[in-house]
C-alpha cells in the first residue's frame, strides 16, 4: 500500500515559489492497477517521483508499505560514465539483488549486444529505456510505476514488455501516469485526475474520462 | 517511539547503498585498468621527496635537528585530509543526480561513499609511505603510535565536518564554491604542513593556532619523533571546532538534500 496524506510540492524559483501540488490524498493497494492523468505540466512527473520517494514532498506525510519502482524505462537513473553491466552491477547492489542471477535475463531481454559493455552515455534514448526497463523487472517490485507510455523499441520488444508486466506481473500493482485515456482504460480498475495540481479520485474509469476531457475541453 | 526493528534495517540498507557507491566510485575515478589508482600514492611521494631534497641541501643554513622524511609525510598527508574531502564534495550533486532517482540513495550516502574512499586513499597512502621510508631508512617508526592514530583520527574528523560544511554551502551559493578553491591555496602555507608551530615568533603561533589542522598536525608529529620538538595543540579545541562543523554541514546537507529537484 501506499498512501499520501495532505501533500504539498512546492519548488523554489527565481521568479518565487511554484507550488506544483496541493493538498494531495491518495491511495494505492497492493495488487491495483491505478492511472493518473493529466496534461502536460499538471504536475505527472512530480506525482511519480514523490511516489518513488526520489523527492520528498514540501509538506504532508507518504507511507510506503511496498517496494516501489522508479520510473518504468525511464534511462536518466544510470551512471553515465560507466558501462550497463556495470550500472547493472550498481543497482543490483543497491536493492540488494544477486547479480549473477540478474544478468542473463537483463542481457537477453534488453537486446544490446556488444553494447553492453560500453558506456550508458553513449547509448541511443531506446537503447537506455531498454535496459533500464529490464533492470526493473530483475528487481521485482511490488508497484510499478509507468510515466507515460512505454513506448519501448519496435513492436517485437513492445509484446516482450507488455508480456513481462500486464501477464507475467499482473499480481502487482501499478501506477500509470498518462495523458492518453485509452492507455489508461485498457490497464487500470480506477483512475485520478490531476488538475491545477490538485488530485481527484474517481471509483469509476468513465467518471474519471468524463472529468478529464471536460477539463481538456476548457 | 523508536523500533529497533525498522532501524536496523534501514542501517543494513544504507551501508549496502553506501558500499555500492563507494565501488562505482573507485570504478569511475580509477578505471578497471589505468594506473589512476597509483596516483593516490606518487603525488604524496613525489611531494615528500621533494620536500626531502630541498631540506637536505639547506639543512646546513638551517642548522635543524628534525627529521625530515617523516616532517614532510606528515604534513602532506595532513594537507591531503582537510583539502580533498571537501574538494570531493563540492557541488557532487549535479554528476550524481540520476542515481538519487533510486529511492534509498540520498546525497548523504553519495558524501560519505566518497569521503569513504578520500579517508581510505590517503590513510593508504600514508601508511605506505612510511613504510617504504622506513624500509630504505630515512625514517624511524613513529615514537608513540597511538597518539599518531590519535592524531590522524582528529583530522579525519575535522576534513568530514569541514567537507559536509563546504560540500553543503557549495549547492547553496555558487560564490561560495568559487571562494573556497583559492581560499585553500591561502590556507596551505598555514596549515602546519611546512613548519612547526614552536619554530614561529609567539605572535604569529596565537595565529596559526587558530585553524584546527595545526593542532593535529602537531599530535601527529610529536606521536612521531615528540623527543625532537616542543609540539603546541590543544585537543579539546579540535574537538569543539570539529563537532560545530560536523553538525552544521550536516544540518545544511540535510536541508540540501530535502531540496533536490530531479529530471
Amino acid at each position: 500500500m501506499i498512501e499520501m496524506f495532505n501533500v504539498n510540492k512546492i519548488y523554489q524559483t527565481k521568479k518565487g515559489s511554484n507550488h506544483v501540488l496541493r493538498d494531495l490524498h491518495l491511495r494505492i493497494d497492493q495488487g491495483e492497477k491505478v492511472g493518473i492523468l493529466g496534461r502536460n505540466g499538471a504536475g505527472k512527473s512530480t506525482t511519480i517521483r514523490l511516489l518513488s520517494g526520489a523527492e520528498l514532498p514540501t509538506s504532508g506525510k507518504i507511507v510506503r508499505n511496498m517496494s516501489v519502482s522508479w520510473p518504468l524505462a525511464f534511462g536518466g537513473a544510470f551512471q553515465g560514465t560507466l558501462t550497463g553491466r556495470d550500472n547493472l552491477r550498481f543497482i543490483c547492489r543497491i536493492y540488494g539483488r544477486d547479480i549473477s542471477e540478474a544478468l542473463d535475463f537483463v542481457q537477453s531481454f534488453a537486446e544490446l549486444g556488444a553494447y553492453f559493455d560500453e558506456p550508458v552515455k553513449h547509448y541511443s534514448s531506446g537503447m537506455r529505456a531498454r535496459l533500464a526497463f529490464a533492470i526493473s523487472l530483475v528487481i521485482e517490485f511490488d508497484c510499478f510505476l509507468i510515466d507515460e507510455i512505454v513506448a519501448v523499441g519496435d513492436s517485437r520488444f513492445h509484446e516482450k514488455c507488455h508480456v513481462e508486466l500486464f501477464e507475467k506481473r499482473i499480481d502487482r500493482s501499478f501506477v500509470i501516469v498518462s495523458h492518453d485515456v485509452e492507455y489508461v482504460r485498457r490497464h487500470c480498475d480506477r483512475a485520478y485526475v490531476l488538475r491545477d495540481g490538485a488530485m481527484h479520485g474517481f471509483e469509476d474509469l468513465d467518471a474519471a474520462f468524463r472529468y478529464y476531457i471536460e477539463g481538456v475541453m476548457h | 517511539m523508536i523500533d529497533f526493528g525498522d532501524l536496523a534495517k534501514s542501517f543494513t540498507i544504507q551501508r549496502r547503498v553506501i558500499w555500492a557507491l563507494f565501488l562505482r566510485e573507485v570504478l569511475t575515478r580509477y578505471g578497471r585498468h589505468n594506473i589512476g589508482f597509483l596516483w593516490l600514492f606518487l603525488e604524496p611521494m613525489i611531494f615528500t621527496l621533494g620536500i626531502t631534497t630541498f631540506w637536505t641541501l639547506t639543512k646546513a643554513v638551517h642548522g635543524s635537528s628534525l627529521p625530515i622524511v617523516p616532517f614532510a609525510i606528515t604534513g602532506y598527508s595532513s594537507v591531503l585530509m582537510w583539502r580533498n574531502m571537501p574538494g570531493r564534495l563540492a557541488k557532487a550533486v549535479e554528476p550524481n543526480i540520476g542515481l538519487m532517482h533510486h529511492r534509498n540513495v540520498r546525497l548523504i550516502d553519495i558524501y560519505l561513499a566518497r569521503l569513504l574512499l578520500e579517508i581510505g586513499g590517503v590513510t593508504m597512502s600514508f601508511m605506505f609511505l612510511t613504510v617504504f621510508f622506513w624500509g630504505i631508512d630515512w625514517l624511524t617508526l613513529p615514537e608513540d603510535p597511538l597518539q599518531v592514530i590519535g592524531g590522524w583520527l582528529l583530522i579525519i574528523w575535522f576534513g568530514v565536518g569541514l567537507a559536509f560544511t563546504i560540500g553543503s554551502a557549495s549547492e547553496r551559493s555558487e560564490v561560495f564554491e568559487r571562494l573556497w578553491h583559492p581560499a585553500t591555496y591561502f590556507i596551505f602555507p598555514l596549515s602546519g604542513a611546512a613548519f612547526i608551530v614552536d619554530a614561529l615568533p609567539k605572535t604569529m603561533q596565537m595565529i596559526v593556532l587558530w585553524l584546527p589542522m595545526v593542532h593535529c598536525v602537531e599530535i601527529i608529529r610529536e606521536g612521531f619523533f615528540g623527543s625532537a620538538f616542543t609540539a603546541h595543540y590543544n585537543a579539546a579545541y579540535v574537538i569543539v571546532v570539529n563537532a560545530v562543523i560536523t553538525l552544521f554541514g550536516l544540518i545544511n546537507t540535510l536541508k540540501v538534500s530535502n531540496r533536490i529537484i530531479l529530471e
